[in-house]
């Protein structure tokens, strides 16, 4: 990857920065810690709202994306903000590499931490609140999360780079994000309501994993073409 | 002048004001026409609905609008990829002012588009109306526009993260239709059928008030465009006075 001594290549260069988060995130856990507390919390919310001991179907799907969704808002309030708190986000600016590595190591950092927190946060619904138990009839809940972690993780990108900013940001990324996302949790939601119902099955599924395929490529070539013009300084 | 803190004061020369009002008065002019022309076609010439009978006249109003204003926000970022490519911040008002004139327009073809949803349907909101629901969730969307571009204090870095904000935006109306239109049940009778099931009548008023409705459009930005250019002209004069 290390063409020249000086400069470190793009991936090189975002390997360095994934590196750097993962293991801020192992030793301070801010925000797996948080995020997890969260959807915990909202599960028993949603238990009192509806007054449900179980879910199953359309409404199981429902509200575990719900959960998954505010909780990656989140996880994309925080993923510039500590740079920035810190004076990191200058040291970032400054270092002499392709701006898209800041991007590259963002979105993989939010895909990991999306993938973990969704893991945590489908044991835990299906534990309180999921009818079905998991088997492995449910295993086509894999692409969904995969293909919405790539979306939710291209577009939180952008949003919290956009974000960072402003002087509204905790404000700002929830009011961008809900809209924006909206096409994917339509995907996911419909995606996994015949997989959540009582006798898991799969039903349209292509069709759903083919629009947030879509959604997804569009958003992630967007990110790529627009992102250094955020964070240009 | 408090417009000129938002945008970098460069497009405020004689010039950009001057290229900005160029054929105001001929659009403003036009549009009167168009429109008086088309609200005359609407109520005497083009059948009455066999169903909804005169309450369906909303229809040449709401749909022309929420067309403009669809037009209006991809034509936005559009300008926004304009202005990023040049960084002539002529552009950054130009898309500054589409955005915000077609969120007004939006705001008229919800208002209109909920009178025809309670006159037709007896609702106020269809949820089954996926043509409906696409808007809502474009028009939230582009509402936090300003915020997000007013909650920037520089100039040019409001210029530039509202560019990117525009142009996301505008990649995710086409999608985001899609999508609202897979999602809604395929069994709901389309209401808002194709033009081509309209009588010939019918469907030129139709066109005769989109039209309309796209001149409108035109007047009012550059209208807005060469007010906000000539305010900021008069308040670096003012400065330039002053000091």
């Amino acid at each position: 990857m290390n063409e020249s001594k000086e400069t470190p290549g793009l991936f090189a260069a975002a390997g360095a920065i994934l590196r750097k988060d993962l293991r801020l995130e192992l030793r301070t856990m801010e925000t797996l810690t948080t995020a997890a507390i969260f959807t915990v919390a909202t599960f028993v919310v949603f238990h009192f709202a509806f007054d449900r001991y179980e879910m199953s179907g359309d409404i199981a799907a429902g509200v575990f994306w719900v959960t998954v969704l505010f909780a990656a808002v989140l996880a994309i309030n925080r993923l510039l903000s500590n740079e920035r708190a810190q004076g990191g986000y200058e040291a970032l600016l400054l270092a002499p590499i392709d701006r898209n590595a800041i991007l590259f190591a963002k979105f993989a950092f939010l895909f990991v931490t999306l993938t973990l927190l969704e893991i945590f946060a489908l044991l835990a619904f299906a534990l309180l609140l999921l009818g079905p138990a998991l088997s492995t009839e449910m295993l086509p809940l894999a692409p969904v999360l995969l293909l919405a972690n790539i979306g939710i993780a291209a577009i939180g990108t952008l949003i919290s780079a956009l974000a960072t900013d402003t002087n509204a940001r905790e404000l700002l990324v929830p009011l961008m994000s809900l809209p924006l996302l909206t096409p994917l949790l339509i995907g996911a939601a419909r995606a996994s309501t015949p997989l959540m119902s009582l006798v898991p099955h799969t039903e349209h599924l292509d069709r759903w994993l083919g629009l947030m395929a879509l959604y997804d490529s569009v958003f992630a070539l967007l990110a790529f073409a627009v992102f250094e013009y955020v964070i240009e300084d | 002048m408090t417009q000129s803190r938002f945008f970098s004061s460069r497009s405020a020369t004689r010039s950009s004001a001057d290229s900005f009002s160029r054929g105001l008065v001929g659009y403003a002019f036009a549009a009167a026409a168009t429109l008086t022309l088309a609200g005359l076609l609407v109520f005497f010439w083009a059948p009455q609905d066999a169903d909804q009978g005169m309450r369906q006249k909303i229809f040449y109003l709401h749909v022309p609008l929420s067309i403009a204003a669809l037009c209006g926000f991809i034509a936005g970022g559009v300008m926004a990829i304009q202005y990023l490519r040049t960084r002539d911040s002529s552009w950054d008002l130009r898309s500054y002012v589409a955005i915000h004139l077609s969120l007004i327009f939006g705001v008229a073809a919800l208002i209109t588009g909920a009178i025809w949803a309670k006159t037709a349907w007896g609702v106020w909101w269809e949820w089954k109306e996926p043509t409906l629901v696409s808007f809502l969730i474009v028009f939230l969307l582009y509402a936090v526009y300003q915020p997000m571009r007013f909650a920037i204090d520089d100039p040019e870095r409001q210029a530039r993260s509202a560019a990117v904000y525009a142009i996301i935006c505008g990649a995710f109306v086409p999608l985001n239709f899609m999508a609202v239109r897979l999602a809604t049940s395929l069994v709901h009778p389309r209401v808002l059928g194709g033009a081509g099931e309209m009588p010939a009548e019918m469907r030129v008023s139709f066109y005769t008030s989109l039209i309309g409705m796209g001149l409108l459009w035109m007047a009012l930005w550059k209208f807005e465009l060469t007010a906000k250019s000539v305010s900021m002209r008069l308040g670096k004069l003012r400065a330039e006075l002053i000091s």
